[in-house]
């Protein structure tokens, strides 16, 4: 019986998750397209100017101009380079950027025409796992892109990306198994869910969240992390050998990581789509479920766009480490601290359990 | 080794405390300031809208003038051309016919009068040299053209509206220059 139930495919239910995937990827695509606008204007905010206005009301259309322009470029493959890994490069970089949205919760859930979908595509009970392992095959899209450019500054930042990820994803992984120590749990659904009844996470891990912050800075190749791409000293990197969409792909890429590590970050110590100060279970009795569900969202959102402004704030301020430095910090720093910070947390827990 | 002058400043390379090694409490105070100016009073002037306001001295694109009949004042003297030290001017004397009285203030005229604004400094040079108060810049800047031809400014482009015919547009013209000797 319950191998005819796995076996029975659910017409319904698929199409609920494919509009669902839907929704959600257009929806990180417009925020990614608007974060661009919002870099160039918070940067100009922040050095006295005032950014771009000429396209549309306020610039509001200077996202859809500047994809346009890049569509309309000449793409130029180099001769010398690997035509197959050069393709694929660009395309690996979107496709891991996009699906780590798969594992997070966007919401509670909501009802309609009487079904009761689940805002989240897929519930899985190592979410946390999964998005580690989607994270680190972005490494593949700049170092792919970068080998296969066949140019020497694209190989050092490659080198430079490969060997930054993997340190700092190191250190990422130990500040969270404090936290995982606490949750007991690797679904991001049920992080949530503990985070609304006992309080975030950020006031019992503040150290494992600055930890894990400083982390998604350098997997996102944030300033002052942003050694692959460095302008000024490798020529933009890896992607200095690709134009027109390919182009546009590496960095719309680095655009829509920023939105999904910002999920991420609000998912796992602030929350998720948790209304702060405020009892969803009695709020969905006046209001009805579906509303607060949606004001879940908002919340997440807003939660999200905090980070998407640190993001931004952080790259206009801070300038770029030094590569040793920068295994420095992660070696030397971040590792031992994480590792101080879970032998606590452990501690703790075990005191307070005797 | 004893200092040669007594502004020498000696550093002091103390080792860094805990706190500055930290480096959170500098991040922070610097985020503050990136922060802080994001309201402040933008630099940037959103120009075709609006404009700097100009200095009374500002040397713009060149206008010959007339007097208050509508003659023009240029004798083709050469003067500006000599004075230009770009040698953006060049001129063609011809002689006034009795029956252009109307036209030119004095015997001699500019037949052709050219300036290369490609070439041009502007120096002022050839307003100050000029002895009938025939050339002086206007306000108006930033000239722009398809092809370099277009930038070697002929009299019908210089010369200032007519009193007589084209009041209107003189006026302008005239106002402009009123407001500039004003400020003189």
């Amino acid at each position: 019986m319950i191998t005819m139930d796995l076996l029975a495919i659910n017409f319904s239910l698929g199409l609920e998750k494919l509009l669902l995937i839907g929704a959600i990827i257009t929806f990180s695509l417009i925020v990614a397209m608007y974060t661009t606008y919002a870099e160039r204007k918070v940067a100009a905010w922040m050095q006295d100017r005032r950014g771009p206005n000429r396209a549309g009301p306020f610039g509001l259309l200077q996202p859809a101009a500047d994809g346009l322009k890049l569509f309309f470029k000449e793409e130029i493959i180099p001769l010398t380079s690997n035509k197959t890994l050069f393709v694929l490069g660009p395309a690996l970089a979107m496709i891991t950027a996009m699906l780590t949205s798969a594992v997070i919760p966007w919401g509670s859930s909501i009802e309609l025409f009487g079904r009761n979908i689940s805002l989240q595509i897929a519930d899985v009970n190592i979410g946390i796992l999964y998005v580690f392992g989607v994270v680190s095959m972005g490494v593949y899209g700049i170092m792919i892109g970068g080998w296969s450019s066949n140019n020497k500054f694209s190989l050092i930042a490659a080198v430079r990306g490969a060997s930054q990820i993997i340190s700092y994803e190191l250190a990422m992984g130990l500040s969270l198994i404090a936290l995982l120590m606490m949750t007991g749990s690797l679904s991001l659904k049920t992080i949530v869910q503990q985070q609304m009844e006992g309080g975030w996470n950020i006031i019992y891990q503040p150290l494992g969240f600055l930890i894990f912050l400083i982390c998604v800075f350098a997997e996102c190749n944030r300033t002052p992390f942003d050694l692959p791409e460095a302008e000024n000293e490798l020529n933009f990197g890896y992607h200095q050998e690709y134009s027109s969409m390919k182009l546009g792909l590496y960095l719309f890429a680095e655009y829509v990581n920023m939105f999904i590590s910002s999920a991420v970050v609000a998912t796992l110590f602030f929350g998720g789509y948790d209304i702060p100060f405020v009892d969803e279970t009695a709020l969905s009795l006046s209001l009805g479920a579906n509303t607060v569900a949606l004001l879940g969202f908002a919340a997440l959102f807003a939660k999200i766009l905090f980070f998407l402004f640190l993001f931004i704030w952080v790259r206009w301020t801070i300038p770029r480490f030094r590569y040793d430095q920068l295994m420095d910090l992660g070696w030397k720093k971040l590792i031992p601290l994480a590792l101080a910070n879970m032998l606590i947390t452990a501690v703790v827990i075990l005191w307070l359990n005797k | 080794m004893a200092s040669l002058t007594n502004r020498v400043k000696v550093l002091e390379q103390k080792p860094m405390s805990f706190m500055e090694r930290l480096y959170l409490p500098a991040i922070f105070k610097g985020m503050a300031i990136t922060f802080s100016h994001m309201f402040k009073k933008k630099a940037t002037i959103n120009y075709p809208e609006e404009k700097r306001p100009f200095s009374p001295v500002f040397r713009g694109l060149h206008v010959l003038n007339r007097d208050e009949e509508g003659r023009e004042n240029c004798t083709a003297c050469g003067l500006c051309a000599v004075a230009c030290p770009a040698e953006a001017i060049t001129m063609e004397a011809a002689e006034r016919k009795t029956s252009e009285e109307h036209l030119y203030r004095e015997e001699k005229y500019a037949a052709k009068y050219e300036i290369n604004m490609l070439r041009c400094i502007f120096c002022g040079l050839c307003e100050e040299a000029c002895p009938k108060d025939a050339i002086y810049m206007s306000e108006t800047f930033a000239p722009s053209n398809f092809t370099r031809k277009g930038f070697i400014y002929a009299k019908d482009e210089l010369l200032i509206p007519n009193p007589v015919t084209d009041k209107e547009k003189y006026e302008i013209a005239k106002g402009l220059r009123e407001a500039q000797l004003k400020n003189k």
